[in-house]
């Protein structure tokens, strides 16, 4: 699905058509050429397809007070049931719906995943610009702290602050974003430094812009494909390090239902005894989860071709 | 190259520093009071005075922290508020399964990821690369947590191919029922990182195919193959590595996942029971050995791009 | 048709090279490129031809598509391409196999990009001769090491072990000689092997193509944008222009009376070392014609000083000038012309 950046224009300035074009075992670079500036102007169904779930998601987690949901904590007389009309995706061991649950838990992932990246887009977006913008001493040191930080496994730091500062949804949500700062750092800084030396930003600082009003609005725009795109396999990122959290029960605890806790009571239900295993615990917010996922990758993957982002080295 | 190495060296114990700070200041700046875990119940304002004085926690934070890196230095990790049992050797018993984990999972995932690549670049676009890109593509949604409960409710619960939770047997005991056992916690480590081999090896070998020094080796008249596994993987291999490198982080995630999961007595076994049981001796040790493990193993990588790509320790 | 005149050929009737017709398109987003357009000529045994034009005029995609290198879905072939009597368009790649690197050779343009960066130099060289000879590995080795040496570069048994990064531009060039000729090819394609070069090496690199050639009996083909460098080293003169023969005589004939405005553009835009310093080099105004849409007469009319009506309506064709072995596609001959005169030019010998 990541296409290499197959030059539009197969002229070389030395040997004119030939080289590029004529480049063999790729004979296919200039097929791909048709191809890329085909898949370029159009995103595709599928990218609709997996906008359009995104948007459901979040509207069900929005607006899972008003629907005509079962309580998620309302604990039924049927344990362990599997799907039925009375419960489109059975119950748990307590008797609760898991349907009602799946949705009420899409709530976490959403906040923690979306808000995690606002915040590293704060610290490490705006950091990134004015790094990248101003260069010399500061740049240096942002630079240096933010290798620092990288080295430290984001995952076991995350769980050493909760273990001693118990966690709830907006600890984790600010934990993670903090955590994912200097990544974001990386890749801010890497795209405005590829716009910050070309001629439209040089002339605007030399008719005498302000730097406040250049990185805001030349720079800003510019970048802004390439950090929309990542921010969202980033959010993909982020859900998957709140899941583990919860899996491990590190997380928000219950009784708020969330994928990631839902999946780790589901532990309970994996009994090997014949007849005690409660496979729809494992099912269900195992696929909810799996879905945005993957769909949330493919809507930032499209995005990023789209807009001819590359993967840059980082 | 020495010089090249002496800075990574350099870079290396700066970031270690900075390593043991961060584990340090972490634990000791955050709310949370050892006198009161290990008191429980008797705890009062005398009592708690005490225990801190035992533990050398009224002295000011950077004596403690210096007197730490010292016994950390000397492999001196400390000893369990709650278990009484040394750190170290906790880790000692744990880390051997992390690591079988760990490598058994790559071996998977290096023996899927780069054939499947091979084959996928010798037709860009075609059939099979299209469709072992999508694959994969879908592997990216199914983080550890999600696809080791169904492979164990697969593998496991409904057909017993792979034992269960809780059937860990030690390495030395019986080597092929412990490789049995760690068959399918492996291969879910091993699916996350399938993907991400595969998809920057695919890249990474479409664009090395078109340098000139390819068109070269075709000229000589060498076949596809051997083009493809003596010229073209071997440059292409450099992401590769640094993310095999990156990776870890993320490896040491889903260890841990399956570990509680399959209840494996590994790491991050042990580091869940310790923070249920706000161990925090034990949980300090376990986050320094990781994270130690996790930049020396970036280290080695950078070590052996030199070996790779002559080219690196020249610019 | 006009048939191309024949290279003398005393050892054999059928000659080593025979290109008739052959053109070269890529399908692209923009439409059919047209890189080669309908050219034919013939290489004798042991001679050397010299194809010359500016960037884009097709000389290297005409080299490589001589060779067989380009392949794809997106590359269209016509013609005819008999090397010793065999085919070679539209021949099995097991075939074209066989005789790359062991009875034709390629060098690249870029000493940089054309040798693998993470192979050891020794190995470049012996993986050819391993593939093709049949020798073991220590006959291998002796045998790049004495190549090496054969190319002018010092202490070859130290360098065999080197990087390409270790060495130099020049040093580069003659390892890929070295890997060119290391199976004693018939024929070598040399695609611009000087370009990145400067003058002095240069020099050195043609004058030891041209000594291993007369060694070998090898013939070669020497693409070049630079008409100086093919003025001595040559037996015949190709010169192309949007993909086709514009004009072709042989070396001697095509500098004391060329025929075509182009030619005397590319000889007035080359750099003598006779020259004082500071000549200004005459430029060619303009840039040569996008290929996917080329206007209906002479391709070079546009840009030419001397083009008239007629140029810019219909083509030339390509016709033999008073010689037979002289051809030039030119409604306004140099020479012959009743306009402005052409300048006089000097070949330096």
């Amino acid at each position: 699905m990541t296409d290499p950046a197959v030059p539009v224009e197969p002229m070389d300035p030395r040997s004119g058509v030939s080289t590029r074009a004529a480049d063999a075992v790729a004979g296919a670079a200039v097929a791909a050429i048709t191809e890329v500036t085909d898949r370029r102007r159009r995103l595709g169904w599928l990218f609709w397809l997996s906008l359009g779930w995104i948007v459901l998601t979040i509207l069900a987690a929005i607006f899972a007070n008003v629907l005509p949901l079962q309580d998620p904590n309302l604990q039924s007389a049927t344990l362990n049931a599997g799907p039925s009309t009375a419960h489109f995706f059975g119950t748990d061991q307590l008797g609760r719906d898991i349907f009602s649950r799946v949705i009420f838990g899409s709530r976490v992932s959403i906040v923690v995943g979306f808000g995690a990246i606002a915040i590293g887009l704060a610290l490490g977006g705006t950091l990134g610009m004015i790094a990248a913008y101003y260069r010399g001493t500061v740049d240096t040191i942002v630079n240096a702290v933010s290798y620092v930080l990288l080295a430290f496994p984001a995952l076991v730091a995350v769980i050493a602050i909760v273990t001693f500062w118990k966690a709830s949804l907006w600890k984790i949500t600010l934990i993670i974003g903090i955590a994912s700062a200097p990544l974001i750092f990386r890749i801010v800084r890497a795209a405005t430094l590829s716009y910050a030396t070309r001629d439209f930003v040089m002339a605007a600082r030399t008719l005498g812009a302000t730097s406040r009003r250049v990185l805001v609005k030349e720079l800003l725009p510019n970048i802004l494909p390439t950090v929309v795109s990542f921010s969202l396999i980033g959010v993909a990122t982020v859900i998957v390090l709140e899941g583990s959290l919860a899996f491990l029960g590190l997380s928000i605890p219950g009784p708020t239902p969330s994928w990631g806790n839902m999946l780790n009571q589901s532990r309970t239900g994996l009994n090997t005894v014949p007849g005690q295993s409660n496979p729809w615990l494992v099912i269900f917010p195992a696929a909810a989860m799996f879905l945005f996922l993957i769909t949330l990758n493919l809507v930032g993957d499209r995005l990023r071709q789209h807009f001819d982002v590359s993967e840059i080295k980082l | 190259m020495a010089k090249y190495l002496a800075k990574r060296a350099a870079a290396f114990v700066v970031i270690i520093f900075f390593v043991s700070l961060g584990t340090f200041f972490l634990v000791h700046l955050l709310p949370g009071n050892p006198a009161l875990t290990i008191l429980g119940p008797n705890a009062n304002a005398h009592n708690i005075a005490l225990i801190d004085k035992q533990l050398g926690l009224n002295r000011p934070l950077w004596t403690q922290y210096f007197i730490w890196l010292g016994n950390v230095l000397h492999g001196n990790l400390g000893q369990s508020f709650v278990t009484r049992e040394s750190v170290v050797s906790t880790i000692a018993h744990a880390f051997p399964i992390d690591l079988e984990l760990v490598v058994i999972s790559q071996i998977i995932a290096f023996a899927v990821a780069v054939p499947l690549a091979l084959t996928a670049v010798r037709k860009p676009n075609g059939r099979f690369d299209r469709y072992s890109t999508a694959g994969t593509f879908a592997m990216l949604a199914m983080p550890p947590f999600i696809v080791a409960p169904v492979l164990v409710l697969l593998f496991a619960v409904n057909t017993h191919i792979f034992p269960g939770p809780a059937s860990y047997v030690p390495l030395a005991q019986n080597f092929w029922s412990n490789i049995h056992t760690m068959i399918l916690p492996a291969l879910v480590l091993a699916l996350g990182s399938i993907v991400i081999y595969y998809r920057l090896l695919r890249n990474d070998l479409i664009s090395t195919l078109q340098e000139d020094f390819i068109l070269m080796a075709r000229s000589k008249g060498l076949s596809d193959r051997r083009i493809l596994l003596r010229h073209a993987l071997r440059p292409s291999s450099i992401s590769l590595l640094a993310s095999a490198g990156i990776n870890i982080g993320s490896l040491i995630a889903g260890a841990f996942v399956v570990e509680y999961l399959l209840q494996l007595p590994g790491l991050g076994y042990a580091l869940v029971n310790s923070i249920n049981q706000d161990d925090y001796v034990t949980v300090q040790g376990i986050v320094l050995v990781v994270a130690v493990a996790v930049v020396l193993i970036n280290f080695l990588v950078d070590f052996l791009f030199t070996i790779v790509d002559p080219r690196i320790s020249r610019d | 048709m006009t048939y191309p005149p024949a290279a003398s050929d005393p050892q054999s009737a059928v000659p080593l090279l025979e290109v008739t017709e052959l053109s070269t398109s890529f399908r692209t987003g923009r439409g059919l490129l047209k890189a080669v357009d309908r050219v034919s000529f013939r290489l004798g045994r042991g001679r050397t031809i010299g194809v010359v034009g500016e960037s884009g005029s097709g000389k290297t995609v005409l080299a490589r598509t001589v060779m067989g290198l380009l392949a794809g879905s997106n590359v269209e072939k016509t013609g005819s391409v008999r090397f010793e009597g065999q085919e070679l368009l539209g021949a099995p790649n097991s075939e074209l196999r066989s005789l790359w690197g062991a009875r034709m050779a390629m060098i690249f343009q870029d000493p940089m990009t054309a040798l693998n960066p993470v192979m050891r130099i020794g190995r470049q060289i012996t993986e050819s001769l391993r593939l093709h000879l049949d020798i073991d590995r220590s006959e291998a080795r002796a045998t790049a090491v004495s190549l090496l040496a054969q190319v002018g570069i010092p202490s070859p048994e130290e360098r065999y072990g080197s990087f390409p990064g270790e060495l130099s531009g020049g040093m580069r060039q003659r390892v890929m000689i070295a890997i060119a000729l290391a199976c004693s090819p018939r024929l070598l394609l040399a695609d611009e092997p000087t370009t990145g070069l400067d003058v002095t090496v240069q020099a050195q690199i043609l004058d030891l193509l041209g000594s291993l050639q007369y060694e070998r009996n090898m013939a070669m083909v020497l693409v070049t944008h630079d008409l100086g460098v093919v003025a001595t080293r040559t037996d015949d003169i190709v010169v192309m222009y949007a993909g086709r023969i514009v004009e072709m005589a042989p070396t001697s004939r095509l500098f004391s009376s060329m025929a075509m405005p182009y030619t005397e553009a590319l000889l007035a835009s080359t750099p003598r070392l006779s020259n004082p310093s500071h000549t200004r080099l005459a430029a060619i105004e303009g840039r040569p014609p996008d290929l996917t849409a080329l206007p209906p007469g002479c391709p070079f009319a546009p840009r030419c000083r001397y083009a008239q009506d007629l140029c810019r309506r219909a083509a030339p064709p390509l016709v033999t000038a008073e010689r037979p072995d002289h051809l030039y596609a030119c409604w306004y001959p140099l020479g012959a012309r009743t306009g402005p005169a052409p300048v006089s030019h000097s070949v330096s010998s």
